[in-house]
């Protein structure tokens, strides 16, 4: 396999097959610490906070709510969008780098879907909650039934967004699963204790790692990551048509759907990095999410970053271009009106501070790209809210003119949504291999460091890195 | 895998492992089965293994799930309840592709994995034969099937079979006990 010498090793420290299941299910089998432990009952109490506030909302109706007749999507859709958008990445790293062969999505593919997963769920509350009367939420989908029968509206986005959320969080758990089931097999044959080894024997679904079983494995790999390609462009163009499609000025803009899928994309990317720098640190996994990793996803940072914010100012042109008074005034008033701030806050974390990514020392740095994360998420989380809020408090009528703020039901309930996130993705990292055993290991001979890169050792690719300095011809023989 | 009882060398490299699969069936033996930490490239190919055809299944439910959604949703808006939304047509296709996509992937994905967990065996409890713990670690396992008629000479031309071809380790298991 022939690979480029510029290519950085993905693997460091001389690992061997053995090491490598050592280091990955280590973390699995050693007792929790009580940083974990800490951890998990803090967001636990977080998310039970907000399940309660959620009970609430729907004992007493969303009037406990700040919404109100002229605002009647804020926080709840706000967060639908955000936490659907940090759902994109996982999927974006399984499946369209899959296809792009990219090698480096072996070492945080595995904890990126667990988090698309989480974070779907997270998103599907709000639509539910929003509606007010939960407990009639199967309204939503085609069933024969006695009132005609009335269906849905086919033509509505809002239903076309029921079809995308449901069936991208079956196909991410599909394919997460499916990837999970040899690793853990490792782990079951691995077990020292009885209870371990039921589990994992239960849960491994009788993995013997056979060439067939392989060879369906990678087969199934391969047309799911095909699937989930246009699946992962499509959900957020459908969310984003639940906007696009309607009259208000602000919302009605054909630029929507790629705006939207590489806002997903470039926030997505934030959470993957905000969670995977803390799992390295704790797991000690630096060896497999090595600096190279942590490179290559803050490109696709600057990338998606980029496309945010040439979408911004396309809108603030096509604002003026138009000459649409109303479309005008959309725009007028989401920078200078009351909600300045949102805006503003959104622009400085969207469109500036991703640009530093430039420079290289900055994108190689791990505590700058845990601190970007962060900030990028905010402004993620912004910029839904200025797209929410903003182009409806001030509508067509000036005696309905109004301004919205959240209640502490609505901020309790955001909160524990991150508390239930986190508290998941923590249980996940504890019981299941939070990196791809098995597909690690095959990138090993071409992407670990004895065999690629400064340090290698193994005599077959010490020829190729002399070649390789020397001729350009060897560069582009395959080997 | 049905064999009952096996005789197998276990590897601790995939390079040696592809090349003895290789030498293996050159000298005219029949492998029964490789059992692999991760999938090899190339392993299938060297086995002399068919395509598997789970692509082509995939396929099938795709085309079930796009018919599926078009049926039903033409069905219910132009003859079950028919309502006119804003002086659309009832037959309104472009506002359907959405929903006809997404039921293309869903029964496709579904329809494959339950294919593919059927296929290679695997559910909820399902006991492996495991022949060795290290093979889902680091260990690669080539088997040949033997039985109470196999003779001696037979077993040991495997052995020096498999040691010539880089084995690291040669055992003989009985998976029915």
């Amino acid at each position: 396999m022939f690979v480029s010498p510029i290519r950085e090793p993905l693997i460091e420290g001389h690992k061997t097959y053995a090491q490598m299941t050592e280091d990955i299910i280590g973390p699995v089998e050693a007792k929790p610490t009580k940083t974990w432990l800490a951890a998990v009952t803090f967001t636990g109490i977080l998310a039970i906070v907000g399940f309660i506030m959620i009970g609430l909302t729907i004992t007493y109706g969303i009037g406990l709510w700040g919404l109100n007749k002229t605002i009647g999507w804020a926080w709840d859709i706000t967060n639908f969008v955000w936490w659907i958008g940090i759902g994109h990445a996982g999927t974006l790293i399984s499946a369209i780098l899959l296809i792009f062969r990219q090698r480096w999505r072996t070492g945080v593919n595995r904890s990126a879907e667990a988090m698309t997963i989480f974070a779907v769920m997270c998103a599907g509350l709000f639509p539910l909650i929003h509606m007010g009367r939960i407990w009639l939420a199967f309204f939503i989908f085609p069933y024969p039934n006695t009132r005609g029968p009335v269906w849905p509206n086919f033509n509505s986005p809002l239903l076309w967004d029921v079809f995308a959320i449901s069936t991208y969080f079956t196909v991410s758990l599909l394919f997460w699963y499916v990837g999970l089931i040899p690793d853990l097999a490792t782990v079951r044959d691995r077990a020292k204790t009885a209870f371990r080894k039921k589990m994992y024997n239960i849960f491994s679904f009788g993995w013997t790692g056979s060439a067939k079983q392989w060879q369906r494995f990678e087969s199934l790999s391969l047309v799911l990551a095909g699937l989930s390609t246009p699946l992962v462009l499509s959900v957020h163009t459908i969310v984003s048509f639940d906007f696009a499609t309607s009259v208000i000025p602000g919302w009605h803009t054909t630029i929507f759907p790629p705006y939207f899928v590489a806002g997903a994309i470039f926030s997505g990317f934030a959470m993957v990095l905000t969670l995977m720098l803390v799992v390295r640190k704790i797991f000690k996994l630096e060896e497999y999410i090595t600096i190279a990793h942590i490179e290559s996803m803050n490109k696709i940072i600057i990338l998606t970053g980029s496309i945010v914010g040439v979408a911004y100012i396309t809108e603030l042109f096509t604002a003026w271009y138009s000459q649409n008074q109303y479309e005008q005034y959309a725009f007028i008033n989401r920078s200078m009106g009351p909600y300045w701030w949102s805006y503003w806050g959104m622009m400085t974390c969207n469109v500036i501070s991703p640009q530093l990514f430039w420079i290289r020392k900055l994108r190689r740095s791990v505590v700058f790209t845990f601190f970007m994360s962060v900030v990028i998420n905010i402004g993620m989380w912004f910029e839904r809210f200025v797209i929410i809020v903003t182009s409806l408090h001030r509508d067509f009528i000036v005696s309905s003119w109004s301004y919205y703020t959240p209640t502490l039901v609505e901020i309790f309930i955001y909160l524990g949504t991150i508390g239930f996130f986190m508290t998941l993705f923590l249980i996940f990292a504890k019981v299941a291999p939070v990196i791809a055993l098995a597909e690690v290991k095959s990138i090993l001979k071409i992407a670990g460091d004895q065999y690629t890169g400064e340090n290698a050792t193994h005599a077959h690719s010490h020829e190729e890195e002399k070649g390789a300095s020397g001729h350009f011809e060897t560069l582009i023989k395959p080997q | 895998m049905s064999a009952k009882k096996v005789l197998f060398g276990l590897f601790d490299d995939e390079e040696v492992l592809l090349k003895a699969v290789k030498g293996v069936r050159a000298e005219g033996m029949k492998i029964t089965d490789v059992f692999t930490p991760f999938p090899v490239h190339g392993l299938d190919e060297a086995m002399g293994l068919r395509m598997t055809k789970l692509h082509s299944a995939g396929f099938v439910f795709g085309a079930t799930g796009t018919l599926t959604a078009l049926a039903f949703i033409t069905w219910i808006s132009t003859v079950n309840y028919p309502i006119n939304y804003g002086g659309k047509p009832y037959f309104s296709l472009p506002a359907w592709i959405p929903i006809t996509f997404e039921l293309t992937v869903l029964f496709s994905a579904v329809g494959m994995t339950l294919t593919y967990l059927y296929l290679n065996r695997l559910a909820p409890g399902q006991e492996p034969k495991v022949l060795d713990e290290r093979i889902t670690s680091h260990m690669f396992a080539m088997t040949f099937e033997v039985d109470e008629h196999t003779s001696e000479e037979k077993k040991e031309e495997i052995r020096n079979l498999l040691k010539g071809q880089g084995a690291v380790e040669i055992h003989e298991k009985d998976l029915e006990e």
